[in-house]
């Protein structure tokens, strides 16, 4: 099949679907690739460079629509790149198609194929082709260069002979793919992040990410993050209220806000409100990576950077990742060649669009003159379902004198009881048994005592040669044959004889075996 | 030699025994500890030739020097992989012995009973009451034979014939109770003996490969052992009764087989619990012997061999949060619902991406487990350690307590392998670094490393202690191709995103590993 790649309309954009380094990979699944000429000019790929990979460099958009079987780009199509695409023909792109009806309409008129990068579903075997999270993944990390960009002061805290520097205070804003890309860029700068969301299941993420999860004492029992693929659900108004007033209480202290809050399908929470940017301190920097879908806060203007009255810098850039265009075309094209070799899982240059695959299935949006979106729910669940963790409460002292007390008593009636039984049965036995017996009943239970107080006392590591010298110890077996071996039956000789050599062989075995271990053990 | 020697000789060796056990605590003075074992035991034996009651000494020495020409041999020879099947083997040599010397105290038991009703018989109408009266006439007798009384010497003859060993002696003056007890003692001695030679045997054949390693029943399961056991109290009643050896002899097969099957059902992967209650029950067997004999030393080895042995099963029933019930009884609990289903899939990787991984890597902890001690990989893992060390990364091991087939055999066949024993680390020392750590290697271990422990309720080892590696920035995984560990179950591990598959022998991964690193 042949792939095509074009060069993307949008105005601004700078990414292509297709690198030298992608093409080469798949034409080792048996296709062969065109491009548009120019495609990679923006995003650092020169025409030469695709030409030497062995892709054929196409002078127009429609040559390569036309060549192709299977055309891939970047943004949504435009109605009018639509047109350019043959029935029966693939196009793989990002689509939207909830936002884009009309879109879906004119390519089941069409009859092509559209497979939408945007709904590849979330499951792990997927994420190799999860453009979304690979193009978060670098909005993150902009987003806190274009802060640093913004920010008049250093992020890292420091103390020079010139003055001490304060470290700067980030706070992010939902702990998404790009949240995450963006705590760990912030904290490596060496700014003190905080981070929030609203799922609390993430906390753990955030924590591992070097920043700290701003708790919101809120008892309201979330969505399970399972239950929507691992995005976040709309929250209650209590929530918000709660969410909200935290972050005024935040406002002042902070020095760079970076949100990325986004629901499914919906309108950008507004969480960052006119009179929290009012509070903020003069240079700081709100960066709105959710500004293409109205912006976490009030005042975002998309795709512009606006200063307000008291000096706060509001960023509001869309293109974050047409900003690194070499390092996000790179990622997008090899999500673009994973979903190609899903696509032709023989390897043999024939594509084969399963419909029965979970993937395949919940990507493509329309198929032979149908729209087949929104797709049946995968079968396979896209994260295991969180179980309720239970917080170990903090106890108070008197609480834990309380339990200690408790352990203590409960502890003592234990021995007591376990005493009192073992010392009533041993009683019991004195009544009956014979004095010489008890008297080697005494010895009999003190040395289990001693050897339970020793034996707990020994290494772990050193549980092998305790075997083996335990082995070696219990040959005192030895001396019972050797106190019977006098006797005058010769059967009682021949069996003793037996017993003694067996036990000579487990004494020198056992002792030596036991040293040669000890002697491995060393110290560096 | 008089018999306060004797005694004191047996004190001392008592102490230095328990010198031995207690220098066990670190790695130096383990070093010192063997020798007070030796020197114990050599004052044992000393004493014991020298001093009343053993005949034939020459014989006994002759016999020790050829037992221990062999036990030398064995010693030198052995393979440190070979240290389990080592240790089982000599438990049954220990559980044998105790078997014979129980039924020498039968048969000298049964001289005795005939000597004493002989003399009560010619003496019935003297002595009224004489099964009390008889033991101390007799522990007179004798006084006075050893005194040198002619009359006396020419009485015992007349008893008991000319050379009369001191064992004998004491058994004929012993009263009816004593002799009931006795009965009781050499009775024990004999089962726990047999139970442990044949379960020691099967042990060592599962360890050493010659018996299948899995877990084999005869049909009727657990009910045969309970009838064989329920046997062996019969035939203990029988005997107190009738004093038959065939009494003994019935039980002595019902021991043998309750040994052999209880360890027959029992997996490779339990051995650990096995070996150390087989290690207990020789100590436990030598301690009934020394009840039969009013032998206190062998009473106090026995008891510190015996309380060793069963701590070691507790603490190896603990690390695998199992009960020792359910290990004896074999096989794994049943579990409560369905295991938790498992997404993604295991995902490869070649010698030249775990080399770069580790170059990269500041910090690097070995999981080692059964897998490296089969594939003898000890060798090439230390000079791996040694490679990544000289680098001035931070290697460490991360030991589970019952990784292997022993208790400590990963601490041993590292130590062997010159890895030095001080980053050689147990579970609870180094499970909380795991987060701050660069590269996890695993080698050859599954369900100690198994997060299905800890996440899923249902799983079969809920709740069992684990290494969790997972919590690493990346873990590899050598293992020789997809399938379960021991238990049977599904590792998600494996199918974790910072898990990547290293196939192959464990050996020569890392052999290919090696040269890699620079």
């Amino acid at each position: 099949m042949k792939i095509g790649a074009i060069k993307e309309t949008f105005a601004g954009e700078n990414r292509v679907a297709m690198t030298p380094d992608s093409a080469l990979q798949l034409q080792k699944l048996g296709h062969s690739c065109l491009i548009e000429a120019g495609a990679g000019a923006n995003a650092g790929y020169t025409d030469a460079a695709y030409t030497a990979a062995g892709v054929t460099v196409l002078a127009s958009a429609k040559e390569v629509a036309d060549a192709a079987d299977v055309v891939v780009k970047v943004r949504g199509p435009e109605p009018a790149e639509l047109d350019l695409l043959h029935e029966g023909e693939t196009l793989i792109s990002f689509f939207w198609p909830a936002q884009n009806p009309e879109l879906l309409e004119q390519a089941k008129a069409k009859g092509v194929t559209a497979v939408a990068m945007d709904m590849v579903p979330r499951i792990s075997r997927a994420q190799k082709m999860d453009a979304l999270s690979s193009m978060a993944n670098i909005a993150g990390y902009r987003a806190v260069i274009e802060a640093a960009n913004n920010f008049p002061r250093f992020f890292t805290g420091q103390v020079t002979a010139a003055g001490k520097v304060p470290p700067a205070r980030v706070l992010v804003v939902g702990a998404g793919v790009a949240g995450l890309a963006a705590i760990g860029a912030s904290v490596s700068l060496g700014a003190i992040t905080y981070a929030f969301d609203v799922r609390p299941e993430v906390a753990e993420q955030i924590n591992s990410m070097g920043a700290e999860f701003v708790f919101l004492d809120f008892t309201e029992t979330q969505t399970d993050g399972a239950a929507t693929g691992g995005y976040a659900a709309p929250s209650s108004p209590e929530f918000r209220e709660a969410q909200l007033k935290k972050f005024r209480e935040l406002a002042p202290e902070i020095d760079i806000v970076i949100t990325t809050a986004l629901i499914p399908g919906r309108p950008a929470p507004k969480l960052w409100t006119e009179d929290m940017v009012g509070l903020m301190k003069r240079g700081s920097v709100i960066i709105d990576l959710a500004a293409e879908r109205g912006g976490n806060c009030d005042l975002t203007v998309p795709d512009q950077k606006i200063v307000t009255d008291n000096g706060v810098t509001i960023v509001g850039y869309t293109d974050f990742p047409s900003r690194m265009a070499t390092q996000a075309s790179n990622l997008y094209s090899n999500n673009i060649r994973h979903m190609l070799a899903d696509l032709t899982p023989g390897k043999d240059g024939v594509i084969n669009h399963n419909m029965e695959d979970d993937v395949i299935r919940g990507a493509t949006v329309t198929k032979a003159g149908e729209i087949t979106y929104p797709p049946p729910p995968p079968k396979i669940q896209a994260i295991a379902a969180q179980k309720p963790k239970e917080a170990a409460k903090e106890l108070t002292a008197e609480e834990k004198k309380a339990a200690e007390t408790a352990a203590f008593k409960a502890q003592t009636r234990n021995q007591v009881a376990l005493i009192a039984i073992s010392g009533g049965l041993l009683l019991l036995a004195g009544l009956f048994a014979p004095a010489s017996f008890m008297s080697h009943f005494i010895v009999f239970v003190l040395s289990c005592f001693i050897g339970f107080q020793v034996i707990w006392n020994v290494a772990h590591s050193l549980h092998t040669p305790l075997m083996a010298i335990t082995n070696a110890i219990s040959s005192i077996i030895i001396l019972g044959a050797l106190l019977q071996i006098g006797s005058g039956n010769w059967l009682v000789i021949v069996l003793g004889a037996l017993s003694v050599l067996m036990a000579g062989v487990n004494i020198f075995g056992g002792f030596l075996v036991t040293r040669r271990m000890l002697a491995m053990f060393q110290k560096s | 030699m008089s018999l306060g020697f004797t005694t004191a000789a047996y004190v001392v060796a008592a102490v230095l025994f328990i010198l031995s056990l207690g220098g066990l605590s670190n790695q130096e003075s383990a070093k010192r500890a063997v020798w007070y074992g030796i020197a114990g035991m050599a004052l044992a034996i000393v004493a014991t030739l020298g001093g009343a009651g053993a005949g034939l000494w020459w014989l006994s020495v002759l016999l020790i020097l050829v037992g221990g020409v062999g036990g030398w041999v064995v010693a030198t020879r052995v393979q440190m992989t070979e240290m389990p099947q080592l240790v089982a083997a000599m438990h049954s040599l220990v559980g044998l012995a105790a078997v014979f010397i129980g039924f020498n105290t039968h048969i000298e038991l049964g001289h005795a009973i005939a000597i004493k009703d002989a003399a009560l018989q010619k003496f019935s109408g003297m002595l009224a009451g004489g099964d009390t009266v008889f033991p101390q006439m007799f522990g007179l007798l004798v006084e006075a034979a050893k005194s040198g009384d002619a009359n006396a010497v020419a009485e015992l003859h007349a008893m008991v014939g000319t050379a009369p060993s001191d064992f004998l002696l004491s058994l004929v003056k012993k009263t009816g109770a004593e002799i009931a007890i006795l009965r009781v003692e050499t009775f024990l001695g004999i089962f726990i003996g047999a139970v442990t030679f044949t379960g020691s045997v099967i042990a060592f054949g599962k360890l050493a490969g010659k018996v299948d390693g899995k877990a084999a029943k005869l049909p009727g399961g657990h009910v045969l052992n309970a009838s064989a056991a329920a046997l062996s109290l019969v035939m203990l009643a029988v005997y107190l009764q009738t004093g038959s050896v065939w009494a003994l002899a019935v039980m002595t097969i019902a021991a043998l087989f309750i040994g052999y099957h209880l360890i027959m059902g029992i997996g490779g992967a339990d051995m650990p619990v096995v070996v150390s209650m087989l290690n207990s029950y020789s100590g436990w067997a030598a301690a009934a012997i020394g009840f039969s004999l009013s032998n206190d030393l062998l009473i106090v080895v026995g008891a510190l061999v015996g309380s060793s042995g069963a701590i070691l099963s507790y603490i190896m029933c603990k690390a695998m949060n199992r009960s020792f019930i359910s290990v004896i009884l074999g096989g794994f609990g049943g579990t409560t619902g369905p295991a938790m289903e498992i997404s993604g899939e295991q995902v490869a990787i070649d010698a030249d991406g775990v080399a770069s991984a580790l170059n990269d890597a500041d910090s690097v902890i070995i999981v080692p487990g059964y897998g490296m001690a089969v594939a003898q990989a000890q060798q090439s893992v230390s000079e791996l350690t040694r490679k990544l060390r000289a680098k001035g990364k931070n290697v460490r091991f991360a030991i589970h307590p019952v990784a292997g087939r022993l208790p400590g055999h990963m601490n041993v066949l590292l130590a062997e392998a010159k890895v030095p024993y001080d980053i050689v680390l147990e579970m609870d020392e180094i499970n909380e670094d795991f987060p701050e750590t660069d590269v996890v290697i695993i080698i050859g271990s599954n369900d100690i490393v198994n997060p299905a422990a800890q996440e899923d309720p249902n799983s079969p080892i809920a709740g069992m202690p684990v290494l969790e590696v997972w919590k690493a920035r990346q873990v590899f995984v050598s293992k020789r191709g997809q399938g379960t560990g021991y238990s049977g179950i599904e590792n998600p591990l494996f199918y974790k995103d910072n898990t990547r598959m290293f196939y192959g022998d464990a050996k020569k991964s890392i052999d290919q590993l090696l040269p890699l690193i620079d």
